[in-house]
């Protein structure tokens, strides 16, 4: 982790409104370098094993938590609030131990969950005010807080309205402010991008980044998708089976994994675009392989990223073919590109989407088109 | 606006505008903690019994039942007022049993609303992330029940009484037959929410538990009655006693008449048998509260997150 306690303190002390005489973030002077820690946690329940000697320590900032389906997350998650016992090892947050101060750890972090929570008939000032003073703060501490929560996660005029009413991203923004309304230290946010759109989820995403660069609030965000935590998160674990696969700062996991997609549009000079592209792109020194093809649109390459310069190339070669470049962007990879490039050594080869007619070579020519699967995205 | 202010306006929209970009603030205020979360659930839970901090549609059968509830009370004062009667025409004690079906009614509507609304949208969990456990939960929502159906049974007596001392009856004999009265209510609201409780948490769709609870006050109550008019016919009185502690508001019938001076709405009038069967009624009494009390918490050991 790169120097994550310096930055916090000192952006903690900056934080501080200037009339203020008390000090709200640099009177707790007391500043966790470890958020969460974990010491070879297990889980047992008959006949499962959710959680496997997972040792591990969460730095401040914000820590994606990845896994597949029934990997443990939320068995983790149960445990760090204090309220599930594990079966053996330990488990701090924010230096407070699991097992025996549950209640101080849960009045100082917030936690979002998975799954609807929200009741449709009240409004969500109504519902985030009533969760604040399930939090511990008084009435009018309570409202105050709601309005300016409700405001911070972008929900405005609607929030007087009742939460049946609200479109998908809205409700995932009140799930979120009821959980950042007690002005927690730590958040535990379990999958906030399930059911978003792409906008909706790149909404969410930017919103979780500043939930720890303007409010100083460290966090803890799970999700089946990779992708999307690269690029929010300064620290990605993952676990499988229960236990600790990999826990390394985001840049590595972005040079393993930064492919892009090149879709190019054909013409009457080039009738198969792609393929034109992909012969001239092997003429500039970069590889490509075919990425599948989307119903009714046209080819998709993939290719690495070897850093700016390789944008600056496709973008020449698409222009100087006269090619029409359709998009080009980041692929979002299932976490299992990260298990098969662990596999494989780590040697950056995860790309493909997991077709099973993967192309022998890396400069797939036109024969490459065969190997299309379904898309990564 | 006058031409005057306009500088001070625009000064003051500019510092609105600063104020609102201030940006995050932190929260150094108090933190009440478990006891004032668990307060507040329970006022809230409370109010909500009565359709209050919610929308005005659901206001209306709480209040329509309340209404219903202390109007035949108002009826009985006025009459007796207007009489010169010596005495009411009923006892305290009695009025809960003639008005039954709408205690059970409110307990039918109102119950499922305090619990089954957190279980099926899954706001459940959201409390047990915080400060609030599982007892604290489960304490609120039965305190709360039990307060609202207090307030439902108590304030008619309160009419009644303060009618009996408008009308001059006697001040000594009126004040014991409502105290009495009155434990027998608080006893009546306890017993009904827990039973409520309990069916409705079962289920997280509303309409199940508003009919299972219909199902389980009123089914048992009219066998009871039925298989105790069949035995009174038999000549078996003893029967009769114990028959009546198979449904819930004839058991709070056994354990008024027997302790707290209420005539019995029994064929026979008698009650249950002798000072063994009294206390037999109150301990199956005090054994559903804490059952369900048992069950409440069970239960809600399994939707906690």
């Amino acid at each position: 982790m790169t120097a994550p306690t310096g930055s916090y303190a000192s952006r903690l002390t900056r934080k501080q409104p200037p009339g203020l005489t008390t000090a709200p973030g640099g009177g707790t002077s007391v500043v966790h370098v470890t958020v969460i820690a974990t010491e070879s946690l297990s889980k047992r329940f008959p006949g499962v094993t959710a959680l496997d000697r997972l040792s591990m320590t969460i730095t401040p900032g914000v820590t994606g938590l990845v896994g597949a389906n029934g990997a443990g997350k939320s068995t983790l998650i149960k445990i760090l609030l204090g309220l599930s016992p594990a079966t053996e090892g330990r488990a701090a947050v924010l230096g407070l131990d699991v097992s025996t101060e549950g209640g101080a750890i849960r009045e100082s972090v917030g936690y979002m969950p998975e799954h609807d929570c929200l009741p449709p008939d009240v409004s969500a000032t109504e519902f985030v005010v009533h969760m604040a003073r399930m939090s511990g703060l008084p009435p009018s501490a309570a409202r105050e807080r709601t309005a300016d929560t409700l405001r911070h996660v972008g929900l405005y005029e609607e929030r007087y309205r009742p939460i049946g009413g609200y479109s998908t991203g809205m409700k995932q923004r009140v799930k979120l402010a009821q959980a950042l309304v007690h002005d927690p230290k730590l958040v535990l946010l379990d999958e906030p991008t399930n059911g978003l759109d792409p906008a909706g989820r790149d909404e969410m995403l930017g919103l979780i980044r500043r939930v720890h660069t303007d409010f100083g609030i460290s966090v803890l965000v799970t999700s089946h998708l990779l992708g999307e935590l690269e690029r929010t998160c300064d620290h990605v674990v993952v676990i499988d089976g229960g236990a600790l696969l990999r826990s390394s700062s985001t840049s590595d996991f972005t040079q393993a994994t930064a492919t892009l997609a090149v879709e190019v549009t054909d013409t009457d000079r080039h009738p198969d675009g792609a393929a034109a592209l992909a012969a001239a792109l092997a003429g500039a020194g970069v590889e490509t392989e075919a990425g599948g093809r989307a119903p009714g649109a046209g080819r998709v390459l993939l290719l690495q990223a070897d850093g700016e310069s390789t944008y600056d190339i496709v973008r020449d070669t698409v222009a100087g073919l006269g090619l029409g470049l359709v998009r080009m962007e980041q692929r979002r990879h299932h976490i299992s590109e990260v298990f098969r490039s662990e596999n494989s050594n780590g040697s950056g080869s995860s790309g493909n989407s997991g077709s099973p007619g993967r192309p022998e070579g890396p400069d797939s020519s036109p024969a490459g088109q065969n190997g299309g699967g379904r898309d990564a995205a | 606006m006058p031409p005057e202010t306009t500088t001070a306006a625009a000064a003051g929209t500019a510092g609105a505008t600063r104020i609102h970009n201030i940006g995050y603030r932190n929260y150094d205020g108090p933190r009440l903690g478990r006891a004032y979360a668990r307060r507040s659930l329970f006022v809230q839970s409370l109010r909500g019994a009565y359709g209050l901090g919610r929308s005005a549609k659901s206001k209306v059968l709480p209040m329509m039942l309340l209404a219903v509830m202390c109007l035949p009370a108002g009826i009985i004062v006025a009459v007796a007022v207007a009489t010169n009667a010596d005495d009411l025409p009923l006892k305290y004690t009695s009025y809960a049993l003639y008005l039954q079906a709408v205690i059970g009614l409110y307990v039918a509507s109102q119950a499922p609303q305090a619990v089954s609304r957190d279980l099926r949208f899954r706001t459940v969990p959201l409390y047990f992330s915080r400060p609030v456990e599982r007892v604290d939960y489960v304490a609120s929502k039965l305190a709360a029940m039990s307060s609202a159906l207090f307030v439902l049974t108590a304030l008619p007596l309160v009419v009644l009484y303060a009618g009996a001392l408008l009308a001059k009856l006697d001040f000594a004999d009126q004040t014991e037959g409502f105290g009495q009265a009155l434990v027998s209510a608080a006893l009546l609201s306890v017993l009904f929410a827990c039973v409520g409780l309990v069916v409705a948490a079962l289920t997280p769709r509303r309409g199940f538990g508003v009919a299972a609870v219909i199902a389980v006050l009123t089914i048992p109550y009219g066998a009871v009655s039925t298989v105790q008019v069949i035995a009174w016919e038999q000549g078996s009185q003893a029967a009769v006693g114990w028959l009546g502690l198979f449904s819930p508001i004839t058991l709070i019938d056994g354990v008024q008449t027997r302790f707290l001076g209420a005539d019995s709405a029994f064929p026979g009038a008698q009650g249950p048998d002798g000072a063994l069967g009294g206390l037999v009624y109150l301990a199956v009494v005090l054994a559903l509260i804490a059952g369900s009390y048992f069950l409440l918490m069970r239960r809600y050991r399994k939707v906690g997150l």
